[in-house]
């Protein structure tokens, strides 16, 4: 699909310039809207890294998008389109939520902790390996089931909130919350052990939890066999077949992996900042892990460079909401979705023009 | 149940079902035609939107309906751009139309208005009022406000699913744009163009989006509010596959799906005998549920057109 390019062209050029060319539509309406998208560009960059509260923020949401992110990209690479990051990742807090609500008061932080995450990925890896399973063996379409897992998964919510876990005479569809020993220590308190003062923000232990994600998802796919088999079926499931590898079964593993990534966004938003189970904490970063794993190019090195711009784009859209009258944060969706189209939908539409542009005369091939 | 509890379900399912019918129809027509349409929400919205500014700041409903239209449009041919002139992903494509149209009303709306991404009310004589205002005294509750209580919407959705049935099942275009979803390589070869077929299915599905998104605002609310079809496209979708990419089907479909959502809210606290109390959640979730055991063989079987999603690249 390099139509021509030469391969450092193909990896780098044609990347960077469908990231331009949806910066630049993103600037139009900016300027569309009147406001200056230099002047908002520099409020922007100022409020995601002028300050240590402001980064830390960033790198909060960043966390949220890595989890994202991976569950995308090792769907993509099994040949699978995950659109479910969204439901796998509010199962996800549900299974955190859930474990928290049972051993806050029996457990240990440090025996609690890990079992929370674990009650989150698995969780998370249920709610999508059924539609894997209901592909691999049942024939229905992941893209479509996922995107009703979805749905199902915020009415389940409400209703467990609405009709179980709400405390009796509460009125906001709330679970009580957490024991102190169910709460993942912030950033703040972590470095404050250490003697150096970090300002107070949402920022807290997950964010290594993701970085050890990316870095398993890395040592998954390229460096051991079972990832090995995951992207023989998404390349060439028969190919794979010949090589006695049963596809469905990587469909399926594929798929939980995935699920199991996004549900650990749980323990970022539940177990991390809110402390609490509560409804729509997912708030569309399933979504905006998709544009996070198409710009990441489905690296997990990519995903968190791409994370982190996405991060900063949360972080200082919502400076820019603050200082510039008129300007709305959802700025942002607007730009994940000309990332989505121009990395994504539209990413080899300047191929030509730019193989004809690198090398003159040699483009008919 | 008394005539006026039936009489009120009905008018709701009715009122409910439009917006969806309206779009399941939409979807069909470009699905049919083998393009996947992940974007009906996002362009419902985004033409909702549409109609509600122009409706509200020119005061006429043909310039609401003629704006959400030329949006909705657009939409889907930005969607045949990427998908079927440059075969890029269509799921791809699709998440980004909703993405940029639930950011972009937003944006434009508190730009343009400043209400927090509202639209001003439109006004009465912009709205769509129901046909014969005067059919609830004339024929009782059932039949008067049940059945001909509606506005104009309402019976246009009604007619349009005989009319795509015609259209896809009796005309020489219907022919030839279930053929391009099934097999595109022959309709090449009968020398018809793959690329027109397609567009012309697009451009039909971002008129019936427009109709739908308009209806939302012209029919049901006064004025525009961010995020406003939450899930409607996506119910379409499902609506359409549960009718088995056929227009009676989803038809019957989008009436199940809206007559779920009219007693659900009336279901609230009822006890039933043996059962206990409903979860109404459980109600709502129906459809989707539905779908996903129908999808995967569970209860009957739901084909897709052959080339679903599959991009021509025709032959040198």
């Amino acid at each position: 699909m390099n139509q021509g390019l030469p391969r450092w062209a193909g990896l780098w050029l044609l990347p960077l310039l469908n990231l331009a060319i949806a910066l630049a539509a993103a600037g139009v309406v900016v300027a569309i809207v009147g406001q200056d998208p230099l002047q908002v560009l520099s409020v922007l960059l100022h409020g995601a890294f002028g300050s240590a509260r402001g980064f830390s923020y960033t790198l909060y949401y960043a966390t949220t998008f890595i989890f994202t992110g991976l569950a995308v990209a090792v769907a993509f690479h099994g040949g699978l389109f995950n659109i479910g990051g969204e439901g796998q990742a509010t199962l996800g807090g549900l299974g955190t939520g859930l474990v928290a609500l049972w051993g806050a008061a029996h457990l240990p932080a440090w025996l609690l902790l890990p079992l929370m995450a674990c009650g989150g990925a698995l969780f998370g890896m249920a709610w999508a390996a059924l539609p894997g399973w209901l592909q691999a063996w049942r024939g229905s379409h992941v893209v479509i089931t996922t995107i009703m897992f979805n749905f199902l998964a915020s009415t389940l919510l409400v209703w467990l909130l609405v009709d179980h876990l709400k405390p009796a005479g509460s009125m906001a569809p709330e679970s009580a919350p957490f024991g102190s020993a169910a709460q993942l220590p912030g950033m703040r308190q972590l470095l404050g052990w250490a003697g150096i003062d970090w300002p107070a923000s949402p920022l807290n232990l997950s964010l290594l939890l993701a970085l050890a994600a990316a870095l398993g998802v890395y040592l998954l796919l390229w460096r051991h066999r079972a990832g090995y088999r995951i992207r023989a079926v998404g390349s060439s499931p028969a190919a794979a077949t010949y090589a006695g590898i049963d596809p469905k079964r990587q469909v399926l593993w594929a798929m939980a992996i995935s699920g199991a990534l996004a549900g650990l966004v749980g323990m970022n938003e539940i177990a991390g900042v809110q402390h609490k189970l509560l409804l729509e904490f997912v708030s569309g970063a399933g979504f905006t892990g998709i544009a996070v794993a198409l710009m990441g190019r489905n690296h997990p090195a990519g995903i968190v460079l791409a994370s982190l711009l996405f991060g900063a784009l949360y972080q200082g859209g919502a400076e820019v909401a603050f200082e510039v009258p008129g300007f709305s944060r959802d700025m942002v969706v607007v730009l994940q979705g000309f990332i989505v189209l121009f990395s994504g939908a539209m990413a080899y539409v300047a191929a030509p023009g730019l193989s004809r542009l690198l090398r003159p005369g040699a483009a008919h091939g | 149940m008394d005539e006026a509890l039936i009489a009120t379900v009905l008018a709701s399912t009715l009122r409910v079902a439009t917006p969806l019918l309206l779009c399941a129809l939409a979807g069909l027509l470009s699905e049919r035609a083998g393009v996947i349409d992940i974007g009906l929400e996002g362009k419902m919205l985004f033409a909702a939107f549409a109609a509600a500014s122009a409706g509200a700041v020119g005061g006429s409903t043909l310039l609401a309906l003629a704006a959400a239209g030329a949006v909705a449009v657009a939409l889907s041919w930005v969607h045949g751009l990427a998908c079927v002139s440059h075969r890029g992903d269509q799921v791809v494509s699709g998440v980004a139309i909703n993405l940029i149209a639930a950011g972009l009303t937003v944006v434009l709306g508190i730009a343009w208005f400043g209400e927090g991404g509202q639209t001003p009310p439109v006004g009465p004589e912009v709205r769509l009022a129901a046909l014969w205002p005067g059919a609830g005294a004339a024929f009782g509750p059932l039949l008067g406000e049940g059945l001909l209580g509606h506005n104009a919407l309402v019976y246009l959705a009604l007619a349009l699913v005989p009319a795509v049935w015609w259209l896809l099942f009796r005309t020489r275009f219907g022919l030839r744009l279930r053929a391009v979803g099934e097999k595109a390589r022959m309709v090449d070869a009968a020398g018809v163009s793959v690329r027109g077929l397609r567009y012309a299915a697009l451009t039909l599905n971002g008129l019936l989006c427009a109709l739908a998104g308009s209806y939302l605002v012209l029919a049901q609310n006064a004025s525009f509010v961010p995020h406003m079809t939450a899930g409607r496209g996506f119910m379409a979708l499902a609506a359409m596959i549960f009718g088995k990419w056929h227009p009676v089907g989803a038809f019957w479909a989008c009436l199940l799906f809206g007559f779920l959502d009219a007693v659900a809210i009336r279901l609230q606290g009822v006890r039933l005998p043996g059962i206990g109390e409903l979860p109404v959640p459980l109600i709502q979730a129906l459809p989707y549920l539905l779908t996903v055991l129908l999808l995967a063989g569970f209860i009957g079987r739901s084909l897709a057109p052959a080339e679903l999603g599959k991009p021509y690249v025709k032959e040198r």
